[in-house]
């Protein structure tokens, strides 16, 4: 199964057509299909809350939104999460590369990692984790699930899920 | 000239367009001033109002004019490029440029030390930038909707706030008449 491609067509099902993305090396493959993807507008930001500012304004004007991005941004992210997103009662599905989990090469990443669970579930922010290439199966309910309840919502997806970031 | 005064010459302008407010004073006084289901008010977040409009404006066909402050450009940079390297022609950003943080108590920032932001709208790219006094605000606004082409607009000011009353509307009716009007004729 090629990960990168399923997202972005589950993407694609699901209307998803305005995609900000914030690189890591993990969501390398995944940004380059939905760069050339037809039917979904990506717009790269230079900050994880700008990303958000630019996914909320392109929900107000009728296009479902995404952000890709990684967990340490939850650091940056959330004032925004909480004033802007779940203020305003938004819907954004949030598909995180969790870096610092198994199989991370870099020990600072892990410094973000024991707080990314807590801080998400601190913001009552519906959270899942792929740890297994079969958990992204679920990504096509978590969709649904999102834009069902206008939350923002987080896929947090490990080195294991993507194969293993240390052994690239 | 102050915000206030701008934003009540220009309310004219503004009132048949898809406006979003920076958060704080600036929201208070054009909701006091001319509330309007087409206003998108910041209650919250700032720095955000040049990117949300950014993404409202590349998502739908109407015009969308932000009204910004240099404070909030300054603490959210990183915007300008994101707007320069995504043209979307139905995008004005009036940055009113009173050299302070208006909202806080009238600290002073560095756009009205030795920074240009129109300079720096520049730099990154953005090609159609018109830096204008304040009493010009209301021609160079008009002139940007007819020009059809993204434009940034720094508009220098004197700083200081009017006296207005905080927003009380619920969040999710700001955002839901907004869309409303958004979809609308």
């Amino acid at each position: 199964m090629n990960i990168d491609k399923k997202i972005t067509d589950d993407l694609a099902a699901n209307d998803v057509s305005f995609v900000t993305t914030v690189p890591c090396k993990q969501l390398a493959g995944v940004i380059e299909e939905i760069d050339a993807h037809e039917d979904i507008f990506h717009i790269p930001s230079n900050k994880e809350d700008e990303g958000m500012g630019l996914c909320a304004g392109a929900w107000m004007g009728g296009k479902r939104p995404a952000i890709i991005m990684q967990n340490t941004a939850i650091g940056v992210a959330i004032n925004t999460l909480a004033t802007l997103i779940q203020y305003y009662r938004m819907p954004l599905p949030m598909l995180i590369s969790y870096r610092g989990e198994l199989r991370e090469p870099i020990a600072c990443q892990v410094e973000m990692a024991v707080h990314t669970k807590a801080l998400l579930a601190q913001l009552n922010i519906p959270t899942y984790h792929f740890h297994h290439q079969a958990d992204v199966e679920e990504l096509d309910a978590i969709l649904k699930y999102t834009f069902m309840c206008n939350k923002p919502v987080a896929i947090l997806t490990d080195a294991n899920f993507w194969g293993g970031y240390g052994d690239q | 000239m102050i915000r206030s005064e701008i934003l009540k010459e220009i309310a004219p302008i503004l009132r048949d367009q898809l406006v979003v407010c920076n958060i704080g004073i600036p929201s208070q006084e054009l909701h006091a001033i001319d509330d309007q289901p087409t206003n998108f008010y910041m209650l919250g977040t700032m720095g955000l109002a040049s990117s949300i409009g950014l993404g409202l404006a590349l998502s739908q066909p109407k015009p969308v004019i932000v009204i910004d402050g240099d404070g909030s450009i300054l603490t959210n940079l990183g915007t300008l490029p994101t707007i320069a390297n995504n043209v979307a022609d139905n995008y004005i950003l009036l940055i009113i440029d009173n050299g302070s943080y208006g909202s806080t108590g009238d600290q002073p920032t560095y756009a009205g030390q030795k920074t240009s932001l129109s300079k720096m709208a520049e730099a990154a790219g953005c090609d159609r930038v018109v830096e204008c006094q304040a009493e010009e605000t209301g021609r160079v606004l008009q002139e940007a909707l007819d020009a059809k082409q993204m434009t940034i607009i720094v508009s220098k000011c004197d700083s200081g706030n009017a006296k207005m009353p905080p927003i009380t509307m619920d969040p999710v009716v700001i955002r839901d008449r907004f869309m409303k009007a958004v979809q609308g004729a």
